[in-house]
């Protein structure tokens, strides 16, 4: 398909990223890329600030040169092309509405660099689309922060282009909003046919929006997959912790059937299906999702479908409405978070109870990492520690006042 | 630097209401300033300008009056001095914000990454400042005499015809008022340049804009406020130069601006209704001229 930019993208274009490498005066945001996303698809690419997201959706609009490697839209080489002759438009974080513009002129604006007639009308129903017409008159700066991206969103859509980026558009808006904007956005996806690509930090934002989520970490992708996918079955520690929540245990592999490995993490045998395991033999890396854990007042029988873990104590209760998060500490084996539903009435246990906990074997998976590094540690950005750090702060100024 | 302040459009934070005898007393010192220094000599100027000869026409003595007819003399009179006044300004200062603003771009703009140049290009533009105005443009005089190297170079390579003179010329008048002002362009301009987002600029190649475009829709209207401070400190102070057009400096008798016949009328003349309508009118015109000109720009906070 050729990409002129003289006319509408009559469909989203396949994006292909070949060997890219960039590097910056000092240090290297991507190491090598290679990344395929197919015509009409909705991409996520999720990671921390700094793991090279932004640079990757800069290389594709044309901001940046890539140092190496080639960058492919609808099977045309633009590595060479300029960024006003591609076939691409993107929603900035920053909105970057043209200030000393009103709002229709903003979203007109690239139809008449491109001088494609009816400007102002094509402008107007991209207005209408993001319900914002009646402020088509207004000023950037007279718009709220939600309006604003509305508009930076009206703007790069009118100009159907064949490839959309969006670059953590959603950051700066309130969660009612933001529910709002994702719906639209998907909606749009749907009635329009773009191809998205959508980088975020944010994995709640990427899982519901996206078809394929990748998980980027250091200049490279970790994990790509559908979000159910990612979430069931991480293959890597950073995966496992940024993508919610794990609960992660290192040792070696002790026994094995045609279905099951059994790892022996310092004397529990904990049992994961072959089929879920990258690894089977030497030392792994298993884990569990809290909210698949079960936690137990009493022992419960040992059962060969369950691995079991106790008796501990239950250290941390946090309780949120819909669930509660327990903290509980097994010896020798550490700490597990549990997320039980609140079925009953208040939490099951408090801080200081004997507990057991249990999950179904076909719910464990093992991971593919080194277990060198196959340390359990939470990611600075992600929830659970910031709730961490924000208690932990909390108890400080309360201790001292 | 004060240019700053001339040059922000973002808007003002509200003003307290409540009245303040605090701020009052605060603004005393501005306001006395104000009365005693603008004030009572706009209001003696005024004066001056409608003052009709002496009774016993004894020279340089003039009575209080109503003799508004000076201001058709002066006008019918001095009307060349006047558009020349204005035209030579106009030039120099479109002469003078075509040398800046490639020059504020590449201070602001694109030396960002190296605070060093910024600093050393900055120091640079306003280096002329520490040598007088007059000594400047006297230096000029001597650099393009007939007998200076300049001229005589351009002479010996048939560039110039071999019995034209430089000095004298508007051509010298101009050159010597763009020389003058340039800094006066390049600061205002550098302080919206530095402050240019580029993801604005980035935004505008997203959406298809050429390197062109995006530096006339985008670039120019953004530096806008720049450009208006800019081309009013040169603009004003241009139109009101004496120096430049003297006949001891770059001018000549043909190149008279209306600063020099306002000098000639109060302190050779001694005709000081003339020179000081003339004030007046000079100091109307700008007033009319420049608030067309912020209107059109669309810049009005400015004023």
């Amino acid at each position: 398909m050729s990409v002129s930019v003289r006319e509408f993208a009559e469909r989203g274009a396949d994006l292909e990223l070949v060997g890219i490498q960039k590097r910056f005066p000092g240090f290297t945001a991507i190491e090598e890329l290679d990344l395929t996303i197919p015509a009409g698809s909705f991409f996520a690419l999720l990671g921390p600030s700094g793991c090279g997201k932004t640079t990757t959706l800069r290389l594709v609009a044309g901001l940046e040169e890539p140092t190496r490697g080639r960058i492919l839209i609808g099977g045309t080489d633009v590595t060479e092309t300029k960024a006003h002759q591609r076939p691409v438009n993107t929603v900035f974080q920053s909105y970057a509405l043209f200030p000393h513009m009103s709002i229709i002129e903003n979203v007109a604006f690239g139809l008449k660099r491109r001088r494609i007639g009816d400007a102002e009308a094509r402008a107007h129903e991209a207005l209408r689309l993001v319900e914002l017409d009646h402020l088509a008159q207004r000023r950037p700066a007279q718009l709220s922060g939600g309006q604003q991206q509305r508009v930076a969103l009206a703007r790069a859509i009118v100009n159907r282009p064949a490839l959309l980026l969006l670059d953590e558009p959603l950051g700066a808006l309130d969660l009612k909003l933001r529910r709002q904007m994702q719906l639209e956005l998907k909606t749009i996806q749907e009635e329009v046919g773009l191809t998205f690509l959508h980088v975020t930090h944010d994995q709640e934002e990427a899982m519901t929006m996206a078809d394929t989520v990748a998980v980027m970490n250091k200049g490279a992708i970790e994990q790509m997959g559908a979000p159910a996918q990612l979430y069931e079955l991480p293959r890597t520690v950073f995966v496992a912790n940024f993508l919610g929540q794990s609960n992660l245990f290192t040792g070696m592999v002790s026994g094995a059937t045609d279905t099951a490995i059994a790892v022996d993490v310092q004397g529990t045998s904990i049992v994961v299906p072959t089929a879920r395991a990258a690894r089977h033999q030497g030392q792994v890396t298993v884990g569990v999702r809290p909210e698949k854990v079960a936690l137990h007042r009493e022992a419960p029988a040992d059962s060969s479908s369950r691995n079991l873990l106790g008796p501990g104590h239950v250290i941390d209760v946090s309780f949120s409405g819909v669930s509660t998060q327990y903290i509980v500490s097994v010896t020798g084996i550490g700490t597990v978070t549990v997320f039980a539903q609140n079925v009953g009435i208040g939490p099951i246990a408090s801080e200081g109870d004997e507990v057991w906990i249990s999950w179904d074997v076909e719910h464990g998976f093992g991971l593919d990492d080194d277990p060198a590094d196959a340390v359990k540690f939470p990611a600075d950005d992600d929830t659970h520690s910031i709730a961490v750090q924000r208690r932990e702060a909390l108890v400080a100024e309360l201790e001292e006042g | 630097m004060a240019f700053a302040a001339f040059a922000t459009t973002e808007a003002q934070p509200q003003a307290p209401k409540r009245k303040s005898r605090i701020a009052l007393f605060l603004l005393l010192p501005g306001i006395l300033y104000m009365v005693l220094f603008f004030l009572t000599p706009l209001i003696s100027l005024i004066l001056t300008s409608l003052q009709a000869p002496n009774e016993f026409g004894d020279i340089g003595v003039y009575d209080y009056a109503f003799n508004w007819q000076n201001y058709v003399t002066v006008v019918q009179e001095y009307w060349p001095h006047i558009l020349r006044s204005f035209g030579y300004a106009l030039v120099a200062t479109v002469l003078a914000l075509a040398f800046s603003y490639p020059l504020a771009y590449f201070i602001g703009v694109k030396a960002r990454r190296w605070p060093l140049l910024q600093s050393i290009m900055l120091v640079l533009v306003i280096a002329p400042f520490f040598i007088s105005f007059l000594l400047r443009t006297l230096a000029w005089k001597q650099l393009l005499s007939d007998e200076s190297l300049i001229i005589t170079s351009l002479k010996a390579l048939s560039l110039m015809a071999p019995d034209a003179h430089f000095t004298g010329t508007p051509a010298a008048v101009i050159f010597g008022l763009t020389y003058n002002f340039i800094p006066f362009m390049t600061l205002p301009l550098y302080t919206t340049l530095e402050r240019l987002d580029m993801r604005y600029l980035e935004a505008g190649s997203d959406l298809y804009a050429n390197p062109f475009a995006v530096f006339r829709k985008v670039t120019i209207p953004l530096s806008m406020p720049g450009i208006v401070a800019g081309t009013l400190l040169t603009f004003i102070p241009a139109a009101g130069d004496y120096v430049n057009a003297s006949r001891d400096f770059l001018g000549g008798p043909d190149t008279q601006m209306m600063g020099n016949v306002i000098e000639a009328n109060f302190l050779v003349l001694l005709n000081y209704p003339a020179a000081a309508a003339l004030s007046i009118i000079l100091m109307a015109a700008i007033l009319v001229l420049v608030g067309i000109y912020v209107r059109r720009s669309g810049t009005e906070d400015l004023l």
